[in-house]
């Protein structure tokens, strides 16, 4: 007894060159340009233990809400931000400015977004008021994604993703979306007995049925049985951006900013 | 045979009770377990019954009973569903006794329950010590039971008889130190006039052992070592001080051949799991299949699968014992799909490899030798290991029909781990698992899937593994049909006189299949994980199937 699925599983033979993902091989060139450099994060590192440290931990939860390691800041988001916050200092000097070269603050910025690894990757992060306006307009995103009940729910809702993603899978996502699909998410092509074709987003499935929801917005439940055609398919609607890199940032921090309800 | 409740002698009257009572009435007829060794020899001439955790000696999971077929099984329809009220995987296997069930819930509970009705006659509770550790879930796999008494592994290392008839304990003994994480989840084994059990801990880096015990008193007759002590053999298989936490837990039940007087034990991994280069040696009996005498616990044989592993292959399987011509001679065989994903013949008498051939897809090993030796092919830092760490099956009991000739087991297909070996500091009653692992999947962060389902939607989907039926012939190694299923299954089998295959998996679906064909006859969709093996028995003439979805056990009978 074999299913439809089962065809999709010759495409799963080469998982491997995925796992691996765009820090390896030849997708590396391609997020050069968004990423700082190990040696950035390499010298961030000694800038931090000299200037930082003393205050805030070597694990960067010395403040009181504030986890540097984690990405949890009091009000900062974008890159701009940090270099605003540590170059003329918070909360009434209790945080006092640091006089920095600029790639000395380079290398803090990548060392804190590295999550403290030296051996890690920073992605940067740009300002998030350019980014909803590049979300909302030419990058092309709400035309199918939905955020605090505005826009189309036919992919995923983005209300909450910068509680529930890292920058760096953010990054992956907007850059090369098919390494980043989730199997779940992966989207559907059914062909009903009576000839309708069905397309949508996979919301969950089991040996006898699917359920998803359609192009139409409506959520729909199929038996495979009934079904005359079934795909599962391992390509996205999304495609990779074309935006530059210093535009996705700038969409990274609008991402990041969205944490659910206030 | 007769129970209370559905036989009412007819134009009996009570009062206005008389109107809620079903058509007539009859003296009630006492129910009192009383269970001889030899009717558990015995055990295939009342299939009425389900006497052992895996039905008879022989494991085989193959009930005579013929009432419900491939013509009928439609006609199914459910009879009664108890509710457990504890929370966690139900991994139990019931037994059904002189018209009563004897089935165990989380953590160390024995309920007896009307196997007709589902009502409960009592219940005994063991409360197990604060201490108790398990890595995996605080499982029972049920009891077993001897004239008038029911046994019991816990939590905590203990073994309890229970009076059948009252739920009254007679015994409590230790087992294992519940300090160092010794703990008993398998049902026990009875044989002869003891009880024997395993322990499990290999995650805590015990020192594995079977050890028997006498019915009446609990008193200890014999331990078995699984990892040999110095002086004894296999002892060289193990540097320095490895041996004393070595683990090979015993935690499924054996099997039992009376003519040879032999049990079989599958014995689990050797500690710490992922990190074998910290245990130097083939690290014996871990992942071995050993034979002892069940009089005095002496070794007669072994066949390690998995030397020196380092994937947490436990070799905890049921030894499944069957006798069929091999190369034109009847031979005795014995079957077992193991979790490092190969599918072996041995003869039983000896010991000695007959064949052995992948069953999912294998990297970790090249091949096997004409001794059965796997040839290792370990893989570089980083990449993905096939089969996963929780193999291409597990500890969930398969099924062998003398009627097909087919051996039946769930098989995880297309599913990978990628190890993590670290080097690991043993402290007694601690974790001790050098290192860890990450399930494949094609996207980075994916959700991936682990030991137990408790999520309605499957986020993880069949991209990292999917669990498959598969029906075995013993003869080719090959599969002679497999029906495979979205999610990776934890069901164990069933098979009857009518060629059936009753099984289920994480996805809540209850099927019966042809045993012959693997066509899909009937299924019940019961919507919670099915990890355990479904049951058959017959009560005043009707024949019942029993299973465990979620937090259910469900019982299924023909229409009326």
């Amino acid at each position: 007894m074999r299913f439809f699925t089962r065809t999709i599983l010759v495409c799963y033979a080469g998982p491997i060159m995925l796992l691996g993902g765009p820090e390896q091989g030849l997708a590396q060139d391609a997020f050069a340009d968004h990423r700082y450099t190990s040696e950035a994060i390499e010298a961030g590192s000694r800038v931090y233990v000299a200037n930082c440290a003393l205050c805030h931990g070597a694990n960067g939860d010395g403040v009181d809400g504030v986890d540097l390691r984690r990405g949890l800041f009091r009000a900062a988001r974008s890159d701009e931000d940090l270099r605003g916050v540590i170059t003329t200092g918070v909360a009434n000097g209790r945080m006092p400015a640091f006089d920095l070269r600029s790639a000395e603050l380079d290398g803090v910025i990548a060392y804190i977004r590295a999550g403290f690894d030296p051996s890690g990757f920073a992605v940067k992060v740009g300002e998030a008021a350019r980014g909803q306006v590049l979300f909302e307009g030419r990058g092309g995103c709400a035309s199918c994604h939905r955020i605090n009940g505005r826009g189309p729910r036919t992919a995923p809702d983005l209300s909450e993703i910068g509680l529930i993603r890292t920058p760096a899978v953010l990054q992956r996502t907007l850059l090369d979306p098919s390494a980043a699909l989730l199997p779940i998410n992966r989207p559907i092509r059914a062909v009903t007995r009576g000839g309708e074709t069905i397309r949508g987003r996979r919301l969950n499935e089991d040996t006898y049925t699917v359920q998803l929801i359609d192009s139409r917005e409506q959520l729909r439940s199929l038996v495979k049985a009934d079904l005359v055609e079934y795909e599962v398919s391992l390509t996205p609607v999304m495609p990779p951006t074309t935006l530059s890199s210093e535009e996705v940032a700038d969409l990274l921090g609008y991402l990041l900013s969205l944490r659910g309800l206030p | 045979m007769k129970t209370v409740q559905r036989t009412w002698l007819p134009g009996l009257v009570l009062g206005g009770l008389l109107a809620l009572a079903p058509e007539g009435l009859v003296t009630p007829h006492p129910l009192q377990a009383q269970v001889t060794y030899d009717r558990i020899l015995n055990a295939s001439d009342e299939p009425q019954n389900w006497l052992t955790y895996n039905g008879t000696y022989s494991s085989q999971r193959h009930s005579g009973l013929d009432q419900i077929t491939a013509a009928n099984v439609g006609d199914l329809e459910s009879k009664w569903v108890l509710q457990n009220q504890v929370f966690g995987a139900w991994q139990s296997n019931p037994i059904v006794v002189d018209g009563i069930m004897y089935v165990t819930e989380r953590p160390n509970t024995i309920m007896a329950v009307d196997p007709v009705t589902g009502r409960v006659f009592w219940k005994y509770r063991h409360t197990p010590d604060e201490n108790a550790r398990v890595c995996c879930g605080a499982n029972n796999r049920g009891v077993a039971i001897l004239d008038d008494k029911v046994f019991m592994g816990t939590l905590d290392a203990r073994l309890i008889a229970i009076d059948a008839t009252n739920g009254q304990p007679i015994w409590n003994v230790e087992v294992g130190d519940v300090n160092s994480a010794y703990s008993v989840t398998m049902a026990p084994l009875v044989v002869k006039d003891k009880v024997i059990v395993g322990v499990g801990g290999g995650e805590y880096g015990i020192r594995g052992f079977v050890a028997a015990y006498d019915a009446d008193t609990g008193e200890e007759a014999w331990r078995f070592y699984t990892i040999p002590g110095p002086g004894e053999p296999g002892h060289e298989t193990w540097e320095g001080d490895d041996w004393e936490h070595g683990g090979a837990s015993v935690w499924v039940t054996g099997s039992y051949d009376a003519d040879l007087n032999l049990t079989y034990w599958g014995v689990g991994n050797p500690g710490p799991d992922w990190n074998p280069g910290q245990r130097p040696g083939d690290n014996l009996f871990s992942d071995s299949v050993i034979a002892l005498d069940p009089d005095t616990g002496e070794l007669v044989w072994y066949f390690q699968f998995t030397p020196n592993d380092g994937y947490d292959y436990d070799s905890v399987q049921v030894p499944v014992l069957v006798d069929i011509a091999w190369n034109g001679a009847p031979r005795r065989l014995m079957l077992w799909a193991n979790r490092n994903g190969y599918f072996y013949v041995l003869d039983r008498v000896t010991g000695e490899f007959l064949t052995g051939s992948p069953f999912v897809r294998v990297n970790w090993s090249s091949g096997l030798t004409e001794a059965g030796r796997p040839i290792p092919t370990p893989q570089p830092a980083g990449s993905p290991t096939w089969p996963g760490n929780q193999g291409g099956t597990n500890w969930y009991p398969p099924s062998f029909s003398p009627s097909t000739g087919l051996f039946y087991v769930s098989a995880w297909e297309n599913y990978a781990t990628i190890y993590r070996p670290e080097e690991s500091v043993f402290t007694p009653g601690r974790a001790f698992l050098g290192g860890g692992f990450d399930v494949l999947t094609p996207t980075p962060g994916a959700p991936g899937v682990g030991i137990g389902r408790t999520n309605p939607i499957n986020n993880w989907t069949d991209a990292v593994g999917h669990g498959t039926v598969m029906a075995m012939d013993p003869r080719t190694g090959g599969a002679r049909w497999t029906y495979e299923q979205f999610d990776v299954s934890d069901g164990g089998m069933l098979t009857t006189a009518s060629d059936l295959l009753f099984t289920g998996g994480r996805e809540g679906h209850f099927h019966a299949l042809d045993a012959r064909t693997g066509e899909l006859l009937w299924k019940a969709s019961l919507g919670g994980q099915i990890v355990m093996a479904p049951i058959t028995y017959m009560v005043d003439g009707r024949q019942y199937v029993s299973v465990i979805s979620g937090h259910t056990l469900v019982t299924f009978g023909l229409r009326d």
